[in-house]
């Protein structure tokens, strides 16, 4: 316990060293789940538009989609 | 080569290979290199335990230069060769070169705090770094600001080559001018200055990010390039919308 005290305390600089990681960690992550993100929105987006494509093509009906 | 995978399909089939050996690569890195910075490292004689901030802020630059050098290569080819795949490359490095730039810029104040006294010093090295993040995001709205796409990826694949020449400043800027930054140690004529058990945690958090911005870029590329073919489909449609919905009806 008093190790991991010790360790948290970052021997006087835990209030520079925990932010500098805190904010690497927040950017990089963020990043990724933001990319990932827009990646999983733009493929529904892509197979909606192409599920509408082809009975447009067969000038069939216009669908409800 | 290059037009082997200038075929958008063949590249997202690539792409899709390739992610997720980068993804374990980073994740596992990244993890490794957490440990080593924070736990099996050694404190620094002079800066003491502050000293950990240097793994991910030397790394972090590293990645920002990195990214420009790839952003103002693939703006390079996009110019060029017209690769049809090299402004879309060039689009995402920015995003993600800009990212790193900031942590670079943060950890940094964080770190010149307790060390230099200082949050931020207007010197050669600091104002460079700035300056390359405002690049980024010059780049960034450059290739936003046209209705026509190819135009703003062309504009801004002038602004990332004319403003390359930053880069050399950056790199030599610690020998050029008085700075509190302290010089190359890592990478320098005679090897490396810092001790194995300080470097180790380096090169492993430099790995690490560097397979993260290889995944990210494979993840954003195809990104754009569902955007972009949804943008042609949407084109197309309202083309063929100016003629086609009565006649498709009637038929």
């Amino acid at each position: 316990m008093a190790a991991f005290e010790s360790f948290l305390a970052m021997g006087g600089y835990a209030a520079y060293v925990w932010p500098a990681y805190a904010i690497a960690a927040a950017v990089l992550a963020g990043l990724v789940v933001v990319s990932l993100r827009e990646l999983g929105r733009r493929a529904r987006e892509l197979a909606a538009a192409e599920a509408a494509l082809p009975a447009r093509r067969r000038r069939g009906d216009r669908g409800d989609a | 080569m290059l037009t082997r995978f200038a075929n958008p399909t063949r590249f997202v089939a690539l792409a899709a290979s390739l992610l997720p050996w980068c993804a374990g690569i980073a994740g596992l890195a990244l993890a490794a290199g957490l440990v080593l910075a924070l736990a099996g490292s050694p404190p620094d004689y002079q800066q003491g335990e502050s000293v950990r901030i240097m793994y991910v802020h030397v790394p972090a630059a590293w990645m920002a230069l990195f990214a420009y050098a790839f952003l103002a290569a693939a703006s390079a080819v996009g110019l060029v060769w017209r690769h049809p795949l090299a402004h879309v490359a060039a689009g995402e490095a920015a995003v993600i070169g800009a990212c790193f730039t900031f942590v670079c810029l943060a950890t940094g104040s964080l770190w010149g705090k307790p060390m230099w006294g200082t949050w931020w010093e207007w010197d050669a090295r600091m104002t460079s770094v700035l300056i390359l993040f405002f690049l980024y995001l010059g780049y960034i709205a450059l290739a936003h600001a046209f209705d026509e796409p190819a135009r703003g990826e062309k504009a801004a694949a002038v602004l990332a080559l004319v403003g390359a020449v930053n880069l050399p400043v950056i790199k030599f800027s610690v020998d050029w001018w008085n700075t509190l930054h302290q010089g190359a140690s890592v990478v320098t004529l005679s090897g490396p200055k810092i001790d194995a058990a300080m470097l180790a945690p380096l090169l492993v958090m430099a790995a690490g990010f560097t397979a993260l911005f290889v995944a990210v870029l494979l993840v954003r590329m195809r990104t754009a390039l569902i955007a972009r073919r949804l943008r042609a489909l949407t084109l197309s449609r309202v083309h063929a919308g100016a003629v086609a919905p009565e006649t498709a009806q009637g038929a």
